[in-house]
C-alpha cells in the first residue's frame, strides 16, 4: 500500500489538475484510482472541499459506480465478463473455475493480494466470448487451461 | 522495396494475440533483412479469422487467417509477403464473402486506414462531409440529416434530424454535443469497432453536428472498458487540433467546435441520456425525469444533442453524398444501414453493416454459418440485455424498426446474441432481472425493488415452487416495470423475461402453468 504521503500527493495533483472542468468530480476520481489502484477514505474530505461538496456527495457517487474502489485492489486485477454472448459460450463454467483457481468470489482479493477479481458486463470482445481482462490486457475464447497458464506466468513474475 | 503489411490493433483481435503476431512479423522480417512496413489498421470485423494478417500486393490486399504468433515463420516460408501459397491463404479480403455481400457505409474505412493517420482519412474521403457543412448554413446541414432518414442508433431510433432541429431553435449562448460511447449492451460492439478502426468519422461527425445546431463543445462519453478506444479517439482529436479541424477557428472558416473525452466508471444505466448527463456533471448517474428534453435543457441545463457513436459517425456520409444518396438503402421507414454484430454461439461472429432488410435467418446462416457448437440455434436476443429472446419461428423477421416492434422485439443497437439447445431460458431470464438489479440507480421503486423481487421469484419458479402462484406474479411484476419505470432499464427488462416466457415456457416449469396466465 501506498504511504501516506505519497496518497496526498497524487490526490492534491488530481485536484489541482482537473477540479476547472466543468464536472470535475469523474475525472478527479479515475486520476486518484489511476495513481492508487482505489479511492481512500481520507481522500474524500479533500476533493469534496476543492469541488465544494459535502463529504457524503463525494461518498455517493464513489458508491454509485462499479468501477471505483474503496480498498486496495491485489496486484493483478482479473475481470470476468458474465454477459448474455459470454454465456452462450460457456462463461458458467469459466466463472465456477477462476473463483476456484484464485480461491476467491467476485470483490474479493486473495490472502497474498496477488489477485483480485471482478465481474464485468461486456468488454465487446462478444465476437470472441468467452473474454475478460486480467490488468490492461484483454483475452478471447479463453478456456480453463488458457486461463490456468495466464495466471501461472503472472504468479511466476511476481 | 518496402511491403505493407496489416496486423489489426483492434482489441478483439489483441485479445486473440494480434500484438505478438505483429512482433513475430517485425522481427521476422528484420532476422531475413526484408523491408517490412506494419499498419496496425481497424478490424475487418471478420472475428473468427482474427488476427486476419493482410499484405498489399499488386491485386489487391491479400489475407491470411486465423495467424498465431507459432505461423509467422511459416507464412515467410511460404513467401506470405507476394501472396504465396499457405493453409492460411485466404485470397483476397475484398473477395471474401462474408464481406463482399455486405453495404459498408458508415463502416467504409474501418480495417482498411491505419485509425490514427489523418493523411490515410483524408486520403480515403475523409473530411468531404465537413467542408460541405462549411459551405452550408446550419438549417441546410439539419436538413441533410432528416432527409437522409437517420434514425438513432443506440437503440430508440429517434429521427436524428428532428432532435438536432429541435436544438437548432432552442436559443441559448452555450450548447453542447454528447456521443454515447457508453456501449454497455452486451453482444454489442459496434462503436468501439469505429472508435479504434476510425476515430476521425466520429471526430467529424460531431464536428458537422455542432455546426448544424450551433454547439461549440462535445463530450464524448466513453466506458472504462474500452481503454484501446481512449486511446485511439485522443490520438485523432490531437491530430484533429493540430491540423485546424478542431479548435477555435475550424479550417479559417471562423466557426469554433471542441472536443473532449471522458470516461464512465461501469455503470450500465449511463447509457441512458439523462443519466448519461448527471455523470458528466460530475454526480450519481440517476435518471432525471422528462421533460425537459436534453434538446431543451439537457447537460448543466444547456440544450444538447445526445446521440449514439453510430449515428454521429454516419453523418459524414450523409455530407459528403447527400441525405438521398442514404436514405436510398432501407426499407420501410428505417432508412440506410445497420451495421449488425453478431455473436454468442456461431460460427462465424462479427461485424455486417447492411441495408435494413435482411433477415434474422440471413444473417444467422449466411452469414454466420449457424452455431458454433454444431447444435441447432433455438434462441437469439436482438438488441442488447433489454431485448426479446426470439424463437426460430421468428427468424424470418427482416431487420426493420417496425417489423421488430410489431412482434414485441427490439433491433436497438443492432446486437445479435446466439445460444444453442443448450440454452436454458429461465436461467436467462433470472439472469435479466439479475442484471437489472444490479444496475438499477435505483432512483424508481418498479426498478429498484422489482428488479430484485423477480430474481427472486425466477429462484423459485426454477425451483418448480408454485408455479401456479408465481408465474402470473412474474407477468404482473413485468407489468408494473413495463408500465412504471421512469427510464429503460426497468422499462425494458420485461422484454427478455416474459419473451422467454411467452416463446420457451417448456423452461419454466409446468407448461400448462406458464401458459394459462
Amino acid at each position: 500500500m501506498t504511504d501516506l504521503n505519497g496518497n496526498q500527493e497524487a490526490v492534491r495533483n488530481a485536484i489541482a489538475s482537473l477540479k476547472d472542468k466543468p464536472g470535475a468530480l469523474l475525472p478527479i476520481l479515475h486520476s486518484v484510482q489511476d495513481a492508487l489502484g482505489y479511492i481512500p477514505a481520507d481522500s474524500i474530505p479533500e476533493i469534496a472541499k476543492a469541488l465544494n461538496l459535502s463529504r457524503a456527495e463525494v461518498h455517493g457517487v464513489i458508491s454509485f459506480y462499479h468501477y471505483f474502489r474503496q480498498t486496495p485492489p491485489g496486484k493483478h486485477t482479473v475481470h470476468v465478463c458474465r454477459a448474455e454472448s459470454c454465456q452462450a459460450m460457456g462463461s458458467k463454467k469459466l466463472e465456477s473455475h477462476v473463483k476456484s483457481k484464485l480461491g476467491i468470489d467476485y470483490h474479493e482479493t486473495t490472502a497474498d493480494g496477488k489477485f483480485s477479481l471482478e465481474p464485468v458486463y461486456c468488454l465487446g470482445l462478444c465476437a470472441r466470448s468467452p473474454s475478460m481482462q486480467i490488468d490492461d490486457a484483454v483475452y478471447g475464447r479463453v478456456t480453463d487451461d488458457r486461463f490456468d497458464e495466464i495466471v501461472n506466468e503472472l504468479e511466476s513474475s511476481l | 522495396m518496402s511491403i505493407t503489411v496489416y496486423v489489426p490493433s483492434d482489441s478483439c483481435a489483441v485479445a486473440m494475440g494480434a500484438d505478438q503476431v505483429a512482433a513475430a512479423i517485425s522481427k521476422q522480417a528484420q532476422n531475413r533483412g526484408l523491408e517490412v512496413n506494419i499498419v496496425r489498421n481497424g478490424s475487418r470485423g471478420m472475428y473468427w479469422l482474427e488476427p486476419m494478417v493482410e499484405v498489399a500486393t499488386a491485386a489487391g490486399r491479400v489475407a491470411f487467417g486465423p495467424v498465431q504468433k507459432s505461423d509467422v515463420e511459416g507464412l515467410f516460408e511460404a513467401d506470405f509477403l507476394n501472396g504465396g501459397a499457405h493453409a492460411l491463404n485466404l485470397g483476397l479480403t475484398e473477395d471474401l464473402d462474408y464481406f463482399k455481400r455486405q453495404q459498408r457505409l458508415t463502416f467504409a474505412r474501418v480495417g482498411i486506414t491505419d485509425p490514427i493517420s489523418l493523411d490515410d482519412y483524408i486520403k480515403h474521403d475523409g473530411y468531404r462531409g465537413l467542408k460541405n457543412a462549411l459551405a452550408m448554413n446550419s438549417a441546410d446541414i439539419v436538413k441533410h440529416v432528416t432527409d437522409s432518414g437517420l434514425r438513432g442508433r443506440g437503440g430508440a431510433a429517434f429521427p436524428t434530424g428532428i432532435k438536432w432541429n429541435t436544438v437548432l431553435n432552442t436559443p441559448a449562448e452555450q450548447k453542447y454535443i454528447i456521443c454515447n460511447a457508453d456501449e454497455g449492451d452486451s453482444g454489442t460492439f459496434s462503436d468501439r469497432m469505429i472508435m479504434e478502426g476510425d476515430p476521425f468519422v466520429l471526430v467529424e461527425g460531431m464536428t458537422i453536428a455542432g455546426l448544424g445546431v450551433g454547439a461549440t463543445q462535445g463530450y464524448i462519453y466513453l466506458r472504462v472498458e474500452y481503454p484501446h478506444a481512449e486511446e485511439t479517439l485522443n490520438a485523432a482529436i490531437a491530430a484533429a487540433y493540430e491540423a485546424g479541424y478542431l479548435g477555435d477557428n475550424i479550417l479559417g472558416s471562423g466557426h469554433s467546435f471542441h472536443l473532449e473525452v471522458r470516461i464512465g466508471a461501469g455503470a450500465y444505466v449511463c447509457g441512458e441520456e439523462t443519466s448519461l448527463m448527471e455523470s458528466l456533471e460530475g454526480k450519481r448517474g440517476l435518471v432525471r425525469f422528462k421533460p425537459p428534453l436534453p434538446a431543451i435543457s439537457g447537460l448543466f441545463g444547456k440544450p444538447t444533442v445526445v446521440n449514439n457513436v453510430i449515428s454521429l459517425a454516419s453523418v459524414p456520409i450523409i455530407l459528403d453524398k447527400g441525405g438521398d444518396y442514404y436514405r436510398d438503402f432501407g426499407m420501410g421507414r428505417s432508412r440506410g444501414t445497420l451495421p449488425i454484430q453478431l455473436s454468442g454461439n456461431i460460427k462465424h461472429p462479427g461485424l455486417v453493416e447492411s441495408a435494413f432488410g435482411l433477415t434474422l435467418r440471413e444473417l444467422l446462416y449466411d452469414f454466420g454459418g449457424g452455431s458454433a457448437s454444431g447444435r441447432p440455434i433455438r434462441a437469439v436476443q436482438v438488441g442488447g440485455p433489454l431485448g426479446s429472446y426470439m424463437p426460430e419461428s421468428q427468424f424470418d423477421t427482416p431487420l426493420d424498426y417496425e417489423a421488430f416492434s410489431a412482434i414485441w422485439a427490439v433491433l436497438g443497437h443492432g446486437g445479435i446474441v446466439v445460444f444453442d439447445d443448450t440454452v436454458n431460458m429461465a436461467e436467462m431470464a433470472r439472469y435479466s432481472m439479475e442484471f437489472c438489479a444490479a444496475e438499477s440507480c435505483g432512483k424508481c421503486t418498479p426498478c429498484r425493488i422489482g428488479s430484485t423481487r423477480g430474481t427472486e421469484v425466477m429462484d423459485e419458479i426454477i425451483n418448480g415452487d408454485n408455479l401456479s402462484k408465481n408465474i402470473p406474479l412474474l407477468r404482473d411484476l413485468c407489468d408494473t416495470l413495463l408500465n412504471g419505470s421512469l427510464c429503460a432499464l426497468g422499462g425494458m427488462t420485461p422484454y427478455p423475461v416474459l419473451s422467454a416466457l411467452n416463446h420457451f415456457s417448456e423452461d419454466f416449469g409446468d407448461h400448462d402453468q406458464a401458459n394459462a396466465a
